[in-house]
């Protein structure tokens, strides 16, 4: 195993313990199903959007939707050049290449979870270039997409699915906080952090990231409401990627969730999630309003999670093939691969860079993952407090003395 | 048959048996639960037995309160150890307490089951151990099984019990299997079990634990000392009179649980027994937990988690006094 495992004999015969687990076994559970047919409660009517509540500006074959409807928000992307919508294509390849990386990594047992984003590329990357520098974003944690357009390096993202650390990265360098697991939490701090730029006389804006699940908690509801009284310049993006691991929407919520936004008293729009041109749109929309003082919005990404929840678990046993295959006919990179061309805005020189660029993406990926050491033994005494502790102090002294004992047992 | 297996059967028992019996959560239906302890239960008993809630675990548990308030006895499941705290609230201030604040008019036949504990190489949240802030709490009943035979039995008294219960289930013994007996005529719910008989030293744990102990007793054997073990089953009420009776033989008690030492349910254990069995005692009652500490990332978890040499170590050391 590793060397530092390798270091430590246990003193007793009888103690074979299993050392530097890798693999979660809760994936072990998820025996293959096979249940067939399963039943989908289906929406009433009554709580039903009609369709042209949502924001599209580009069509699943990829031409331009020029719908007066979208004026408001369309405006927001009137000027965009060729270059930086190569940019959005580029970031969306190299976030799917990371994504699919990851997954195969821990196939291959050197990560323990990867949480996908397949399928979401154009609801990160279109809100995540949305975003100025000194904006925050609290994402949860599957925005890889998002933490690429603020500069994180990818490969920080993959300690905490390693098991080597529970963050990986100092949230401030890049405006990006670390990923929270407890679903809803951020959402409270987003909406704290932007209470103190209004304090500050500062004119920054949050973006918090959610998912259809976590409208359901207390946590999401208490920071629309914080949000709202305050005025506070949070945009809530919620990614609804239909499913909350096997539940679907219907139940978490029996009315649209964009809709929430106006029973607290701020505007929610519902955006085409696989719309790269759509969502960049609306979130510009969103985060200038908030940073002109116009207080907060919700944003619903309506989009779809393409793979599993997490690589533990098995969606065989609650949705079927036919909706993915559908949803695969609104892929949000081949959507703008398709403008791109019809519009002569990228040749083959262009998509075969990316290609080539995508290569060396993978590969970074794959060496520096295979590299990455296990933290030292004693990290599980660091940063306990930021004052100390004289408890942790004692602890890690007998730890200390524990861990010796094994070098003296050796030398006898 | 396996231990998540047990439970799941137990639970399927519960639900033919009593119409008002309930199960509750994320995903329990058609995933039957991320560790499938719920699995076929829907598909059986239907979505109004087996019930898919929000993703909301203030919800859940409020909810079940209601429902129990109505004469229904919900079996509410709680993903995994680290997201109870959003029901905490609810568990603390409301399920506890209700029937002393309805001078005992209003019964709370509650049971919260909470995948808990590490050793699974999970992210954070997923590994911790915090019965004892549960145990604290007046009003709650607190117990963790250690094979599939009690999973099943103490699931049914759970279920019976109408008092809130805690159940927390020790996830990386999930797929442990040992035999049940569903004809069999279980002992009380609260009772501390004899694992195995020893002269020299009591060993206690309950849940993960008890299989580490009883491991660290085979190794101890093979240099000669007799180690009894005993399986506390329940943390909240102890069985403190099985306690004393082993201690009381053996003179010398090492507590050992996965949540850290520093006010856990070992520290109880140890002032109670040190009250007493003073007279008894050789030596002060040892603790081996988890550190002050958050529970650390996958790849150094077992040096967080008690193991052989540790529980070997605090045994050794007992035995110097
Ligand atoms: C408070 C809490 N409860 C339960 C979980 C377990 N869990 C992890 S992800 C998840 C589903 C989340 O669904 P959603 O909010 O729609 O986000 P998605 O993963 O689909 O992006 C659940 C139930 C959790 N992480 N936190």
């Amino acid at each position: 195993m590793t060397e530092s495992t390798a270091a430590r004999k246990p003193r007793r015969s009888a103690g074979s313990k299993a050392t530097g687990t890798t693999g979660t076994k809760a994936g072990a559970a998820a025996a293959k199903a096979g249940t067939a047919g399963a039943k989908r409660t289906t929406r009433t009517a009554a709580t039903k959007g009609p369709a042209t509540e949502l924001v599209q500006l580009l069509t699943p074959e990829g031409e331009r939707v020029e719908t007066a409807a979208y004026a408001e928000y369309a405006q927001y992307v009137a000027g965009i050049t060729p270059d930086e919508l190569r940019g959005l294509y580029r970031d969306m390849v190299l976030t799917r290449r990371f994504d699919a990386e990851a997954t195969a990594l821990q196939r291959q047992g050197e990560l323990g979870l990867w949480a996908s984003l397949l399928g979401q590329e154009a609801a990160q990357i279109g809100s995540g270039r949305a975003t100025r520098e000194d904006d925050y974003v609290f994402p949860t944690y599957r925005e890889h997409g998002v933490a690429w357009c603020r500069g994180v390096d990818p490969t920080n993202l993959l300690g905490m699915f390693r098991g080597v650390n529970n963050g990986g990265w100092d949230p401030n360098s890049n405006n990006f906080h670390l990923y929270t697991i407890v679903i809803g939490s951020q959402a409270l701090h987003a909406t704290g952090y932007a209470m103190g730029i209004t304090k500050d006389g500062a004119d920054s804006a949050v973006i918090a990231y959610f998912g259809d699940g976590a409208s359901s908690q207390g946590d999401v509801s208490e920071a629309f409401n914080f949000a709202a009284v305050y005025n506070a310049p949070v945009v809530f993006f919620c990614q609804n990627n239909q499913w909350a691991i096997s539940e679907s929407n219907e139940k978490q919520t029996r009315v649209p969730l964009y809709q929430r936004a106006q029973g607290f008293g701020f505007p929610g729009v519902r955006v085409d999630g696989n719309d790269a041109l759509a969502v960049l749109a609306v979130t510009r929309w969103a985060l200038e309003r908030a940073r002109r003082g116009e207080g907060p919005a919700l944003i619903e990404a309506y989009t779809y999670r393409m793979g599993a929840h997490t690589t533990s678990d098995d969606p065989s046993r609650y949705r079927h093939d036919d909706e993915r295959v559908a949803w695969e006919a609104k892929d949000p990179i081949l959507r703008l691969r398709r403008f791109l061309e019809s519009a002569h805005h990228a040749d083959e020189g262009f998509f075969g860079e990316l290609e080539a660029e995508s290569e060396a993406l993978g590969k970074r990926v794959r060496e520096v993952v295979r590299a990455m050491p296990d933290p030292d033994r004693f990290a599980i005494f660091e940063n306990v407090y930021a004052d100390g502790h004289a408890l942790v102090d004692e602890e890690r002294a007998q730890f200390a003395a524990y861990q010796a004992s094994f070098a003296e047992a050796e030398g006898v | 048959m396996a231990l998540a297996k047990a439970i799941n059967e137990s639970l399927r028992r519960a639900l033919e048996s009593d119409p008002k019996v309930l199960i509750m959560g994320e995903d329990v239906g058609k995933l039957g639960g991320v560790f499938r302890v719920t699995d076929g239960l829907q598909k059986d008993f239907g979505e109004d037995r087996v019930i898919d809630t929000p993703l909301a675990e203030s919800g859940i548990v409020g909810t079940a309160i209601g429902l129990a308030l109505r004469g229904y006895r919900p079996v509410v499941e709680i993903q995994f150890d680290g997201f109870v705290f959003p029901a905490y609230d609810q568990i603390v201030t409301q399920l506890a307490k209700m029937h002393a604040r309805s001078l005992g008019k209003v019964k709370m036949p509650v049971v919260i089951r909470i995948p808990y504990g590490g050793g699974i190489g999970a992210v954070e949240h997923h590994s911790e151990s915090p019965e004892a802030l549960f145990a604290h709490v007046a009003g709650l009943k607190v117990v963790s099984p250690s094979n599939s035979a009690d999973a099943y039995w103490m699931m049914q008294q759970a279920i019976q019990s109408d008092d809130p219960v805690i159940y927390f289930e020790p996830k990386r013994r999930y797929w442990d299997k040992a035999e049940v007996d569903p004809e069999a005529i279980p002992g009380p719910l609260h009772a501390a079990r004899v694992v195995r008989e020893g002269t020299d030293l009591t060993l206690a744990a309950y849940g993960p634990m008890v299989k580490l102990c009883q491991e660290a007793a085979d190794a101890a054997a093979e240099e000669g000392r007799s180690l009894e073990v005993l399986d506390l089953r329940s943390i909240s009420p102890v069985d403190f009179d099985t306690v004393q009776a082993s201690v009381e033989k053996t003179r010398r008690l090492v507590v050992v649980h996965e949540a850290p030492v520093f006010l856990g349910s070992g520290a109880e254990i140890a002032a109670r027994i040190t009250e007493r069995c003073f007279y008894h005692l050789e030596a002060p009652v040892l603790r081996v937990g988890g550190y002050h500490a958050p529970y650390p990332p996958a790849r150094i978890e077992e040096d967080y988690l008690p193991d052989l040499d540790r529980v070997l170590d605090a045994v050794d050391r007992s035995l110097a006094y």
